[in-house]
């Protein structure tokens, strides 16, 4: 019996499992390569996260790490907090398209033009999970959203790393993985530690999917998430 | 310069860290800070990106257990709230200087004491802050000092509220030499803490709520600080917070020597309002006048608070405007009759 039990990551919180968020969600994918990335490196005592609202406020106790929830797009400029005053500390930023990209963008570009060393990590999924579908800055052309129920047509959509890419100092860590390429995600996220513990900026975002508010099957979903890897160019930038 | 000696006071007090977002008439709090830490290394400043990274910029270093504050005024008031109330939630100790400047809107970049109502109770919450309303230079620096020394002790978000006249006035102060070091000065975000500010349930959120109250109603005794001046023998009762309360101490004096037996009681905690000591003050009085320069929002505070004393309160609302000692005793000779 014990050996059906998966291999949960040392940093995980046992007594909150099972997690808060839904069958085929993405987010669990992205944790669980943090986790790992996290033991491997063996830095569970010096991480501190924090997590946005949205679906990612789900993760507020995942971790047998230091956790705080914070404001949706307000967990970037809290994050930059912490860590000047504590800057031994490894402080992970980790949010969804929405709190990186439309409430908190100010945060991420000047958290990244002052190359503030935290590693934001963010969950893209192309539309705003948590209030049930709705546009986001990375709803992709026709997508039908809750608030574009015609399709998303009036503006083009916001492509983070390569918005920062501009203004980021050579000596930061921008890159694009997908929950579709676990593995592959989670070299980026240790790079993007790695780029932190050198006083640097990172930005790692993650394709995620959503077949709750999708609508779609497993099948459907995969199709999904590797027509968005079309649209959003993944790898280091 | 007022602004000058608030910033002196919070590197006394023992705060390391400062941000903020510029904003008149608060600016030379932040540049005396840029200053201070250009000469000692241990000082820390971010000029954020606007006031909400400000705020909660604030609470990260507060949560990493390092002393750190914020400054802002009128707009920028508005947008910190949405820190403020996380600070209230989480029990964050940030302190924050508000330097009023005219309401509503943009406004004036000068005066006014529009900002009460916002700095008390402004957000999603029920006002569980500590605001000190200082009416003098010597008192920026005093209550800046125990700003920081109280946020730390109980948790609450406490803020010291002054104006833009206090701001920019120049005066001199005396700077403590027996500072009382903050107590309880220590990590929050730790080993094992797992913080949350969103709830599932209805009933969840009430009972911390409820229990966040009975906490904030079981010490409020010990933080609420007031005035009370020439007020055992005065039938009439004058009632003002902040520069105005300055005013009206020395139109107390102008209208004594009159023959009029007047006296002032002064909240220096807006929150949590002396109450007892109001009720015990208010109730000898014939009449109470509520003088500020906002359209009530004092006399909002303390009648939510005093409900069912039985005397004539006559408010004099100024919103905006400042008042002289003259200008004061001049209403009071008439509001008498």
């Amino acid at each position: 019996m014990n050996d059906n039990i998966p291999n949960f990551p040392s940093c995980y919180k046992v007594s909150s499992k099972p997690h808060k968020f839904c069958p085929g969600c993405g987010h669990p994918i992205v944790l669980k390569m943090l986790g790992q990335v996290i033991d491997e490196m063996k830095i569970s005592n010096k991480v501190i996260f924090m997590v946005d609202i949205g679906c990612s406020l789900l993760a507020w106790d995942f971790f047998d790490l230091p956790t705080t929830q914070t404001h949706h797009g307000r967990t970037v400029p809290t994050a930059v907090g912490f860590k000047m005053a504590d800057p031994e500390k490894i402080v992970i930023a980790y949010l969804g398209d929405g709190g990186a990209y439309a409430i908190g963008l100010q945060h991420t570009l000047t958290t990244c033009l002052r190359n503030n060393p935290i590693t934001t990590i963010v969950v893209n999924n192309t539309l705003y999970a948590m209030t049930g579908g709705q546009l986001a800055p990375t709803t992709v052309d026709q997508e039908i959203t809750t608030t574009t129920p015609g399709g998303k047509k009036e503006f083009t959509t916001l492509k983070g790393p390569e918005l920062l890419k501009n203004i980021a100092r050579p000596e930061a860590y921008l890159a694009r993985g997908s929950t579709d390429k676990a593995l592959v995600l989670k070299q980026y996220l240790r790079k993007a530690l790695e780029t932190q513990m050198k006083n640097n900026y990172s930005l790692v975002e993650a394709l995620s999917v959503c077949p709750t508010n999708w609508q779609t099957n497993a099948q459907k979903t995969i199709e999904r998430i590797q027509n968005m890897e079309k649209i959003f160019k993944t790898g280091e930038f | 310069m007022g602004n000058q000696i608030l910033a002196q006071a919070a590197k006394d007090a023992g705060a390391k860290m400062m941000f903020g977002y510029p904003i008149t008439p608060s600016t030379e709090i932040l540049e005396t800070w840029a200053k201070f830490c250009l000469k000692d290394k241990s000082l820390k400043i971010l000029q954020t990106e606007d006031e909400m990274a400000a705020g909660f910029g604030t609470i990260g270093a507060c949560l990493a257990g390092i002393p750190a504050f914020t400054a802002t005024a009128g707009p920028g008031n508005i947008l910190m709230q949405d820190a403020i109330v996380m600070a209230e939630a989480l029990r964050i100790p940030m302190v924050g200087l508000i330097i009023q400047r005219g309401g509503m809107s943009t406004s004036t970049v000068i005066y006014s004491q529009e900002e009460v109502r916002l700095t008390c109770f402004g957000g999603n919450s029920e006002g569980f802050r500590i605001v000190y309303s200082t009416a003098n230079l010597q008192e920026l620096y005093d209550y800046t000092l125990k700003a920081f020394q109280m946020a730390w002790k109980y948790r609450w978000p406490t803020f010291v509220l002054a104006d833009g006249y206090q701001g920019k006035m120049v005066g001199e102060v005396e700077t403590s030499l027996q500072k009382s070091p903050m107590t309880n000065l220590k990590p929050i975000l730790t080993k094992g803490v797992n913080l949350r500010n969103c709830y599932n349930l209805e009933e969840e959120i009430a009972e911390k709520i409820t229990n966040y109250n009975d906490e904030y109603q079981k010490v409020r005794g010990e933080i609420e600080e007031y005035e009370e001046y020439q007020t055992q023998d005065a039938k009439v009762i004058l009632m003002a917070h902040g520069i105005v309360a300055a005013a009206t101490h020395m139109a107390v004096d102008k209208l004594r020597k009159k023959g009029l037996s007047v006296g002032l009681f002064r909240p220096i905690t807006l929150r949590p309002f002396p109450t007892q000591a109001a009720i015990n003050v208010l109730a000898k009085a014939k009449k109470i006048i509520v003088l500020e320069s906002a359209l009530g929002q004092l006399a909002e505070l303390f009648k939510a608070e005093l409900f069912g004393l039985n005397t004539t309160l006559i408010e004099v609302n100024k919103p905006a405007l400042g008042f002289t000692p003259e200008e004061i005793a001049k209403t009071v000779l008439k509001l008498k009759k």
